[in-house]
């Protein structure tokens, strides 16, 4: 019951804004009755059990058998609260809108809700349906309440994420039409079962067809050159959802999906995945460096941050697939905040050109020390989970096809995602003295500090970021169930 | 079981997250808090020193057994509880002295939250029972020293010295992180009892243990501040000199030496390895000696000698003799600390200035200050019967038996050291005030002077075996050999008296030899080379990126769609019907692709 609420939830306040209920209030209550929701989750989930907990179906069209499915393991449990985190906070952090102001608050909860649905649902149907339309108000974000060339933006990211979804629409079906047709079932949990009746020729294509799809939707290089520029352009909120929740769609259908379902293809397809995501780790960790905006700094590096997930999901063990996940929660967390108070200097200073800045530490001693505590989660520094999920990434993947006696392509990953640690630390420190330290730029005289109010999501995110880099224990033993039924062979 | 350990480490991280969060505003509380709980965890500290066999409640960090299991666990061995009396002890003494020092500051509230934030994350590196908690604790340390070396952010000269730390701190843990990853998936473990135990499936590849080994040693290179990492610490400076005197010279970077020792196990598996770290350690003796001899900032000298003294220690690592680096760590935290507050309490009387030519003949005035100065270097260049003597002659006593170009290094090491402390002290204290602010200097108060007269003691009297063998494990004695303590005397005597007779009223420097002055060129090298490589393959990527494959996408993507125009027109909230339509469309096409086919 609890998961059909934040599921539906969120749905039926949208469309009470968007029918005119007060925006801002109700927008709110209801982020905050579904984190509410979703914490209760949380505690009456139990870790340790295989399979899915909580599982409510209706019968949608019986002739066509799909079914209004959904259910949770860990993994989605930890998606859901993602989403409900990071929607409360984007919420929390909308400013003046000047106008279409319900529009622009029933468009974040569309987010929100199309997220919970996609990570809550079992049915393969609703899984792809939630997810489109959690895009739909992103490209409407960015086209109608964005700053710069937004219309550009708007375009290139609509472009690339419906190629995306086509792609993986595309792919879904092969994969539905690879089980002999007896067999064939929408429902994630009998598709689990009838796996092994994929024959082992037919994953590579699926397999392929799947990490295209999946991986536009995640920015995998080379097809990311959408992500700084919606993220420049897009209003902070917007940003903030999106890189932060909508975009690990992607990451979490590689993991739910092509992992389990197609073994063999991923091995096939392994080594390309390697490549690509090295490309994420070192090109696009260049090209960040090399970044002279704050917005654009940021977005590029979250394109980077990808990287590593993707890394933790090509080493193929449960280590490594633990760390992505937890790297995918840690990730969502920190760039939300970065975002959002990128925004709120843009909203401030009128400028993110890292030049123009300086000495905000001095005028803006709150967003000084929260962009500090993210840049420093979001550069792997221990203590924040985004720590956790990089060691467990790097020891998965180094463990890998271990020699004494010579280095392997896993171990050689290993050693430039490590030095991609490095690179991130260059550019954000470079960023953040640029920004908060050093001498007063000339033109920003009056700007003020934040809002007392927004210590609230702030604190929120960060305690939480905090809580699972201390413990990730508390965070590991919820998703390994899961990853342990896809490695059962291998360990 | 024992709650006590938690709690001398969880003490200042509580202190700290209570400056944060409530205390921010009220500068003097905050202060207050922060010497409250150092004090609270040295009082612990030695009831842990007193108790033997005192156990720690261990936590779960991360349990995937069989693959990886990282407790957050403490060794309390007697080495351990050396490093939590010597950092609390001496952290205690710097709070206090903080509490004069930045007593008008206007962020005094985050320096003391930066400083307790500091000690927690020392501690946490001397107590951790594995090498993934270390290295967590270890990079804490790293950023709370970037906290205090950029403590006057508003400084360009401090936010770049801030970063350049915590970057080249980073580039020494990319290979540490390696060499911890080589050696857990050899032994199958982090934590080092476990570790030590199956050492014996890592040594029979030689190869492979000298690899790990000496990627482990780049951490301790970087923290450490030893050569060719050591370009951070002199700009460290920039900070407070508290946390000169704390962090950059008596603890943090004595972390590397620590952990060098904490899993010498490790390395006394390779000979190889041996062999390079104490060569890197001599190299690092030598060359910064040399360079501190044509310094004129008072605090870049006590630098650079830091440096120095760090590479006797290193190079005692690699001479495969813990005792002998931890006793020089363990005299060394004294007097250098001593000698950083001493200069301390010097700047802030006379006003900030650190430029020893533009002191001079301040013996009579600042006598406390003179007086406990003048042990710290009789500590420092090794005149018995200070403290720095024994353990500096330990380590040559060492290298004689070893390895005897390091000996003369070493030695060589020893004439310099003496010859620049000297240099300051004359420099410095005696002549002619250059200035009119060194004629108006005047004495510290006694929060200042306090912690110097408590400092001196040790400084002068650690170095007694009977004083030293309670705390650290002394090397094993030879029978009384008088050739290498006899050269080391005569070394430092002799660069003492050419120090005073060069330098004595003298008005500036007689000798200018640019090399060694612009510190062997180290910076200009490095940002050249940074410049050469980083930063050129970030420009071609960056352009790239956009005119090659950004552009390529939205050629492609222009021709393939059917016209920007009519998709732009979407943009507009009437058209949201056009969305509904197309994403229903989708939906139809899904269903009928997979129903009807």
């Amino acid at each position: 019951m609890i998961l059909l609420f934040v599921v539906l939830f969120p749905l039926a306040a949208a469309l009470a804004i968007l029918l005119g209920a007060p925006a801002r209030k109700t927008a709110l209550w209801s982020t905050g009755l579904t984190l509410g929701a979703t914490l209760l989750l949380y505690f009456a989930f139990e870790a340790g059990q295989g399979g899915y907990q909580m599982v409510t179906s209706f019968p949608v069209s019986r002739d066509w058998n799909i079914n209004f499915t959904l259910g949770l393991d860990g993994l989605s449990l930890m998606m859901l609260l993602l989403t409900a985190l990071v929607t409360f906070a984007a919420v929390w952090f909308t400013g003046e809108i000047a106008e279409h102001r319900n529009a622009f608050y029933a468009c974040l909860l569309f987010i929100g809700a199309g997220a919970m649905g996609a990570f809550a649902s079992l049915d393969l149907f609703f899984f792809y349906a939630f997810h489109e339309l959690a895009l739909i108000p992103t490209f409407l974000l960015i086209g109608i309440w964005g700053t710069g060339n937004r219309q550009l933006a708007a375009w290139k990211i609509t472009i690339y994420l419906a190629t995306g979804s086509f792609i993986l629409l595309l792919g879904l079906i092969m994969l539905y039409r690879a089980v002999p047709e007896a067999a064939r079932s929408f429902d994630f949990r009998v598709l689990q079962k009838s796996a092994a009746l994929i024959p082992a020729s037919a994953q590579g294509n699926i397999f392929l067809i799947l990490l295209l799809g999946f991986g536009i939707l995640v920015s995998l290089f080379p097809f990311h050159t959408w992500a700084p520029e919606a993220y420049a352009s897009a209003p902070a909120p917007a940003a903030m959802l999106h890189a932060g929740v909508l975009k690990k769609f992607g990451l979490y259908g590689l993991l739910r999906l092509a992992l389990p379902l197609l073994p063999a293809g991923a091995q096939q397809y392994n080594m390309l995945l390697i490549y690509l995501l090295l490309g994420n780790l070192i090109y696009v960790g260049l090209v960040t460096i090399a970044q002279k905006r704050l917005d654009w700094m940021l977005g590029y590096s979250s394109v980077m941050h990808m990287g590593y997930i993707f890394l933790g999901i090509a080493s193929g063990t449960l280590l490594g697939t633990s760390g992505a996940a937890v790297l995918i929660f840690a990730h969502g967390i920190s760039i939300a905040l970065l975002f959002a108070l990128a925004g709120e200097i843009r909203q401030r200073t009128g400028t993110l050109v890292l030049e123009d800045l300086g000495g905000l530490g001095k005028l803006m001693p709150r967003a000084g020390l929260a962009f500090g505590l993210a840049a420093f989660a979001s550069i792997g520094l221990p203590g924040f989970a985004n720590f956790a999920g990089e060691v467990m990434v790097v020891f998965g993947t180094f463990r890998s096809g271990a020699n004494p006696e010579r280095f392997h392509i896993y171990q050689i990953a290993t050693v430039l995602a490590l030095w991609g640690v490095v690179i991130s630390a260059v550019y954000m420190l470079r960023a953040y003295r640029a920004v908060f330290m050093g001498t007063i730029g000339e033109s920003l005289g009056g700007v003020t500090d934040l809002r007392r109010s927004l210590r609230v999501p702030i604190g929120l995110l960060v305690v939480i970021t905090l809580w699972f880099g201390f413990f990730p224990q508390s965070f590991v033993r919820l998703v390994t169930p899961t990853f342990k039924s896809y490695f059962a062979a291998k360990q | 079981m024992s709650a006590l350990p938690w709690s001398v480490l969880l003490l200042p991280l509580l202190a700290a997250a209570v400056i944060v969060l409530f205390t921010k505003s009220r500068p003097g509380l905050s202060s207050f808090i922060s010497v409250a709980a150092v004090l609270a965890s040295f009082a612990g500290s030695c009831v842990v020193f007193a108790t033997p066999d005192i156990q720690a409640l261990e936590l779960i960090w991360i349990d995937l057994r069989p693959v990886l299991y990282v407790p957050l666990g403490f060794v309390l061995d007697d080495l351990t509880k050396t490093m939590l009396l010597l950092v609390t002890g001496v952290g205690a003494l710097i709070h206090v002295y903080s509490l004069g020092y930045m007593r008008n500051d206007a962020g005094k509230a985050r320096y003391f939250a930066a400083l307790s934030f500091f000690m927690f994350s020392m501690l946490g590196i001397v107590v951790s029972s594995n090498f993934v908690m270390m290295f967590i604790f270890w990079e804490l340390v790293g950023v709370s020293s970037y906290l205090l070396i950029g403590h006057w952010f508003e400084r360009d000269a401090a936010a770049e010295a801030a970063k350049k730390a915590f970057l080249t701190n980073r580039i020494g843990d990319f290979g540490f992180m390696l060499g911890i990853l080589m050696a857990w998936v050899a032994t199958g473990s982090v934590v080092f009892t476990e570790m030590n135990q199956q050492l014996a499936r890592i040594t029979s590849y030689p190869e492979y243990l000298t690899v790990a080994a000496l990627l482990i040693f780049c951490g301790a290179v970087g923290k450490s501040a030893q050569f060719p990492l050591h370009v951070w610490l002199p700009d460290a400076m920039e900070g407070p000199t508290p946390i000169s005197a704390l962090i950059h010279a008596a603890t943090m970077v004595a972390a590397g030496v620590y952990m060098l020792v904490r899993v010498g196990f490790l390395f006394q598996a390779s000979p190889q390895a041996l062999g390079v770290i104490s060569w890197i350690g001599t190299i690092t003796a030598v060359m910064a000696a040399l360079i501190a001899t044509q310094q004129n900032d008072i605090k870049r000298i006590l630098a650079y000698s830091t440096l120095s003294q760090l590479g006797y220690m290193i190079m005692a690592v690699g001479l495969a003799s813990g005792q002998a680096a931890m006793f020089h760590l363990f005299t060394h935290a004294f007097f250098k600390a001593l000698l950083f507050l001493g200069a301390g309490s010097i700047i802030v009387m006379l006003n900030h200035e650190q430029n020893i030519w533009k002191m001079g003949g301040l013996a009579g005035r600042l006598g406390i200050t003179f007086l406990t100065f003048l042990v710290g270097t009789f500590a420092l260049i090794g005149l018995p019967p200070f403290s720095g003597f024994f353990s500096k002659d330990a380590i040559l006593a060492l290298a004689y038996e070893k390895d005897r170009a390091i000996f003369w290094l070493a030695l060589f090491t020893a004439f310099l050291t003496a010859f620049y402390m000297l240099r300051l002290v004359v420099v410095v204290f005696f002549g002619k005030p250059r200035s009119d602010k060194a004629r108006a200097g005047r004495e510290a108060p006694w929060v200042m002077i306090g912690p110097l007269v408590l400092l001196a003691i040790p400084a002068f009297a650690s170095g007694f075996s009977f004083v030293a063998k309670i705390f650290v494990q002394l090397p094993a004695e030879k029978e009384t050999d008088w050739l290498v303590p006899g050269l080391a005397l005569g070394a430092a005597l002799s660069g003492a008296l050419v120090a005073i007779g060069l330098y004595r009223n003298r008005q500036n420097d007689p000798i200018d030899f640019a090399p060694l002055r612009k510190r062997l060129y180290f910076d200009e090298l490095y940002s050249f080379l940074i410049s050469a490589t980083q930063e050129l393959l970030a420009k071609i990527s960056a352009f790239l990126d956009r005119w090659i494959l950004d552009g390529a996408a939205i050629r492609g993507a222009s021709t393939a769609t059917w016209g920007i125009g009519s998709l732009l027109r979407l943009f507009q909230v009437g058209n949201l019907q056009a969305y509904a339509f197309l994403f229903g469309l989708g939906i139809v096409g899904l269903i009928y692709f997979t129903i009807f086919r």
